[in-house]
């Protein structure tokens, strides 16, 4: 998998299982600025791999490309036996649906109440189901998140952390296969941050999810991850558990968890 | 900056929008229609700038009447102040104030929330929900803007003749009904035509210009406030332009 001559070696054990996303030789580029460079990365089902990376190093571009926000200059990203940047954008909206996604600032909508929040993404996608089950479904949601009570408040109203999980009881409301997080703690304290991350964990296990969650946090990385994909030059420098990967004495490798 | 860079730029956005127009345009026949959205855009751009725009109209018609009556004294032609007051209303003021007034409210407010929509994702949690967010924010804003602006200059119109009738009666009286039908009597259908006409388009410019300032604009809360100023700006300048055009038009078809 991991062939470059400047790249350290592939120290993880390979998990049993079926691959649910699988990344191939990605680039990237805006200009001159090259940011993925033959980006490769697999993602196991019921698995939570942690891309770990410095800041601006391409880690949001390369969850945007995952979900199809952005188009790669080449290679592959297969989900669910498609290649996301060949598929059409009704075949987009199929994947997408089984496809959670927890943006960096939430992005809740602030026009609408918690409980239309939720509901936007099951209407959108055209999933038929009354009325009552809708409702139904969004009180579990944020049941999931511990957060019921703010179902008629406004995004305004939340503090940073309750908006982070009204954001990740929208990302449940579809019951994702996959779910994307883009730097899950980011502006959130060190308590409210590993709240979250308790919360993803145990998300995952209820639902069992997989999750590719970009990150700097190393909090983050040490709990949420089985795997962890060092994110540097572009290309995935390096893959394995925390452990391993914390015993790795390569300088751009170790530089993380000093 | 030099005039050829200042050009360059200049070029560089009317492409841009007329790019976004044409976007505009493709994506509003296809389906799948956003016809809830764009009715309560309806309502948010219509019905709640109704007081705004009421007040401002009634107002300018009482002032407009108060400030006309001397000149007219003077020229001996006091009689026809409802006349006067209405033609102007009607095929000028009415139209372009009613629209400058839409611009200020409906332009910056459409620019202010596309701008910090896009800021802080939520465009793309849009994309990611099922949704077109182009066809869902923008086609039904402008749709909105469109249709909605027409019908609130003729109610503009109307209101600012209420504000006449007020400012015939500060300094002398004539009855409500000498008042219409002196109004009524000095326009005809060649006044109303192409300030209804006009007004269509002056709702698109708002519309349009609005959303593409939001809709692109840069990333930080600086970008969100230069969307909402440039909206306001661009909007104001292209409601003269189309009116300057209308006009000609206009003249050409024998209409003034």
């Amino acid at each position: 998998m991991m062939a470059e001559k400047n790249q350290v070696q592939n120290i993880e054990k390979p998990l049993p299982g079926e691959q649910i996303l699988i990344i191939r030789h990605l680039h990237k580029s805006f200009g001159n600025n090259h940011v993925l460079v033959d980006f490769n990365l697999e993602l196991k089902k019921g698995e939570s791999v942690v891309v770990l990376g410095k800041s601006g190093s391409g880690k949001s571009v390369l969850i945007k490309c995952i979900i199809g926000l952005m188009k790669p200059d080449q290679g592959s990203i297969e989900m669910f036996g498609k290649n996301i940047p060949d598929i059409n954008e009704e075949e987009l909206d199929k994947i997408r649906a089984k496809v959670g996604f927890l943006f960096q600032s939430n992005a809740l909508y602030d026009s609408m109440t918690v409980r239309e929040n939720i509901e936007f993404p099951l209407r959108r996608h055209w999933i038929r189901v009354s009325q009552a089950e809708v409702n139904k479904m969004v009180l579990e949601s944020l049941e999931d998140v511990g957060l019921a009570h703010t179902i008629d408040m406004m995004p305004a109203e939340l503090s940073g952390g309750m908006r982070k999980r009204i954001a990740l009881a929208r990302t449940l409301i579809l019951r994702p296969e996959i779910i994307l997080y883009d730097e899950p703690t980011t502006g959130l304290d060190l308590i409210t941050g590993k709240e979250i991350i308790e919360l993803m964990i145990e998300i995952q296990k209820k639902y069992k999810t997989s999750s590719l969650i970009i990150s700097h946090d190393m909090n983050c990385v040490r709990m949420a991850g089985n795997r962890v994909a060092i994110l540097t030059e572009g290309r995935c420098y390096a893959l394995g558990t925390y452990e391993q990967l914390q015993l790795n004495t390569d300088p751009l490798v170790k530089q993380f968890f000093e | 900056m030099s005039l050829a860079t200042n050009l360059k730029i200049f070029f560089n956005e009317a492409g841009n929008l007329s790019r976004f127009t044409g976007r505009f345009f493709k994506q509003w026949f296809k389906p799948r229609y956003e016809t809830a959205e764009l009715g309560r855009q309806c309502f948010v751009i219509g019905y709640k700038s109704l007081p705004l725009i009421g007040l401002t109209a009634f107002i300018l018609g009482l002032v407009l009447t108060i400030q006309l009556r001397p000149s007219l004294i003077d020229y001996g032609v006091e009689s026809q102040l409802p006349a006067i007051v209405g033609i102007a209303d009607v095929r000028e003021i009415g139209p372009v104030i009613t629209a400058l007034i839409f611009a200020g409210k409906i332009g910056s407010s459409i620019g202010a929330e596309l701008g910090s929509m896009n800021v802080t994702e939520q465009i793309d949690a849009m994309e990611v929900s099922g949704t077109n967010p182009f066809k869902y924010l923008v086609v039904t804003r402008v749709l909105a803007a469109t249709f909605m602006l027409p019908v609130l200059v003729m109610m503009g119109i109307a209101i600012s003749l209420y504000g006449s009738y007020l400012g015939v009666n500060i300094h002398g009286v004539t009855s409500f009904h000498l008042f219409w039908k002196q109004v009524f009597d000095s326009l005809s259908f060649t006044d109303v035509l192409p300030a209804f006409i006009k007004s269509y388009f002056f709702g698109f410019a708002v519309g349009m210009i609005g959303c593409y300032k939001g809709y692109n604009s840069s990333k930080g809360t600086e970008g969100v406030g230069r969307s909402a100023n440039s909206a306001v700006v661009l909007s104001s300048v292209m409601i003269f332009v189309i009116d300057l055009l209308v006009v000609q038009v206009t003249d050409v078809l024998g209409l003034n």
